[in-house]
């Protein structure tokens, strides 16, 4: 069993009120970094712990902790992105939902170190009950003194609020959101300056995930550099992994960065093998934006090596061969998938969520879509699949925010490994309506799991 | 999308109940940044009224000294602000590709042919509407949707499931 940092006393009941929190230990690393840490050595424990954004891009939290501008007279925000709409990705309601104290004490940590007097937890509107449990677990953690003026008689004072956004997948881009929360639509901002020189208010301010500020906890009750011994390399820690799609025991499971990812599909542990005694065809390893791979390359890597669930294992291969970890939203596909329908529904996703500030993503995303459509409703032409590849080749790298890249990516990836079933889909065009392509020879190695007599 | 028609509306009142939690809202941002509180304040208005009409808008950009364009202008771009009237209740159902994955688009099928309504469309009765939304962040759970304007989850959804739950809205709406 792998050790459990932020999940471990999920299943205690009635962790999510303030007082079962704290009979486990919660308010700790509070109580250590107000008490008998600078805001300086909280950030230092931070780096050590080689904690990398949970969010999706993975650049190292202390680092981007450090880069926060700190002008005299003027405030600095903490702002907790909680605006989860990534494909795939669910971790962040599951913890607010069970365990909303360990965001909340992650938030005063991080603000201390931060040096913020107010913060602002961004949820997704469409979490309106995560809202309220926020609310509710704010609402005792002020009562105990743990929130509000002077806090555990130190001197340091924080204000929290929750804020709800109104459904635009853009707004969990860091200047988008900041945006949403200064009331206005959620066109992302040109960068530089970055949120850390000017951000909410045209402050200084840290954005940062839901689990990014949930893994602070862990890292200040046991330190910096024991935080770091968990892991593979330059992926420290924990992570939770949103499992979805066509599997045993699809939820949200805290591995520790490393287990090979055939463990994490077919151990009991985890997600117990693929539903119904069907084959693995292919999977999304981090979230729709991610390429998606074949089982043959989620598994072993190009080199014929065990592909491990870690930043670095994952991206193993470039592009070519590999894919990302991103938010670790973890799809998987089973025989029985049409590659090309999902590329069109993520791509229906992607021109609904673009806000429209661009051409190339603006205009792109619809394209693509229309052209996925097409293949997929029998009127595609062999032409198509270049047609795609350029058109996200013309989005990629030429929008203001990295939407375009993800529209991008699952187009591109999905024609890079699949290439064939687009194809059958034109040359077998009143077939391909009627049923899917099938597994082919993207198949699994693995020999289909046999259920062990109970 | 807004369109010049609908500008012609009944005006609406606010409560001192809805505007007292205007003010508590109001209250959350630094002095002069009270346009940060124009997201929630709608999402009140909305469960106020099922939608937002214009002249509810325009006591909005009133109650925050903002313009009324301002107001526009933020609730045609999020996908959770109505710009016309629905049902009573909004079933609205992930159709993104995890929960399709698990049988979303059978589901919605299922819940078009149940309530007789195409998606946008509200029924006869005034008690339904359904659309297909994007990504609703449960996708170990799915198929799911949700229904404000408390935005209840219904997870795993089956036939059976959501003929329980059209039944159970029926039976609350007539109680």
């Amino acid at each position: 069993m792998g050790r459990k940092l932020l999940l471990e006393h999920i299943n205690v009941p009635g962790i999510n009120t303030l007082e079962v929190y704290r009979q486990k230990g919660g308010y700790a690393a509070v109580e250590k970094a107000l008490k008998t840490l600078t805001p300086d050595e909280v950030v230092e424990e931070v780096k050590k712990s080689g904690l990398r954004g949970r969010g999706g891009a993975g650049f190292p939290t202390g680092m981007k902790w450090s880069f926060l501008a700190k002008p005299e007279g003027v405030p600095r925000y903490l702002v907790c992105n909680a605006d989860e709409s990534e494909p795939g990705t669910f971790k962040d309601r599951y913890l607010m939902t069970y365990i909303p104290h360990l965001l909340i004490e992650g938030m005063i940590v991080a603000s201390y170190a931060l040096g913020a007097n107010t913060s602002y937890i961004y949820v997704r509107g469409e979490m309106m009950p995560q809202i309220r449990i926020l609310e509710r677990a704010i609402a005792e953690a002020k009562n105990a003194g743990l929130l509000g003026k002077n806090i555990l008689g130190t001197g340091y004072d924080l204000e929290l609020y929750v804020q709800p956004g109104g459904g635009a997948y853009i707004c969990g881009e860091e200047t988008a959101l900041l945006e949403s929360l200064e009331g206005k639509r959620g066109n992302p901002r040109i960068k530089p300056p970055f949120p850390a020189i000017a951000g909410l208010y045209g402050c200084p301010t840290v954005v940062n995930n839901v689990e990014s500020i949930a893994a602070v906890v862990p890292i200040i009750n046991e330190g910096g550099d024991e935080y770091a011994k968990i892991g593979i390399g330059r992926s420290t820690g924990t992570k939770l992994i949103s499992a979805s799609g066509n599997l045993n025991k699809p939820g949200v499971y805290e591995i520790e960065l490393g287990v090979p990812v055939e463990e994490f599909i077919y151990s009991d542990e985890y997600c117990g093998g693929i539903a119904n005694g069907k084959r693995l065809k292919a999977v999304v390893a981090g979230g729709s934006s991610v390429p998606i791979l074949p089982a043959n390359l989620i598994l072993k890597t190009i080199n014929n090596e065990a592909r491990l669930m870690s930043y670095e294992s994952l991206s193993d291969g470039g592009f070519a061969t590999g894919s990302m970890m991103g938010s670790g939203g973890f799809i998987a596909f089973d025989e029985d998938q049409c590659i090309v329908r999902n590329t069109w529904n993520f791509s229906r996703f992607y021109h609904h969520e673009s806000c429209g500030q661009c051409s190339p993503c603006r205009e792109g995303t619809g394209w693509m879509e229309k052209v996925l459509h097409r293949l997929e409703y029998g009127h595609g032409k062999m032409s198509d699949m270049d047609l795609l590849v350029d058109v996200s080749k013309k989005i990629e790298g030429n929008t203001i925010c990295p939407l375009g890249d993800a529209a991008a990516w699952p187009v591109a990836s999905a024609i890079r490994h699949f290439r064939d079933e687009f194809e059958w889909h034109v040359t077998n065009a009143a077939e391909a309506t009627t049923r899917n392509y099938g597994l082919a020879h993207y198949a699994d190695p693995l020999p289909k799991v046999e259920k062990a007599e109970a | 999308m807004l369109r010049v028609e609908d500008t012609e509306q009944a005006p609406v009142e606010f409560s001192a109940a809805l505007i007292a939690k205007f003010d508590d809202i109001k209250s959350r941002y630094p002095e002069g940044k009270q346009k940060s509180a124009l997201l929630p304040i709608l999402h009140e208005t909305q469960a106020e009224f099922g939608w937002l009409s214009a002249p509810s808008m325009d006591k909005v950009a009133a109650y925050l000294d903002i313009l009324p364009i301002e107001v526009y202008e933020v609730a045609t771009f999020y996908t959770m602000y109505f710009m016309r009237p629905q049902g009573k209740y909004v079933l609205e159902v992930c159709r993104t590709g995890p929960c399709c994955l698990v049988g979303a688009e059978k589901i919605m099928d299922y819940i078009e042919q149940q309530l007789g309504v195409k998606e946008g469309e509200v029924t006869p009765d005034g008690l339904f509407s359904w659309r297909g939304v994007e990504c609703l962040a449960a996708c170990g759970f799915g198929p799911v949707l949700q229904i404000g304007p408390e935005y209840t989850f219904y997870e795993n959804l089956t036939t059976q499931s959501v003929d329980t739950l059209i039944a159970d809205l029926k039976a609350k709406a007539n109680n």
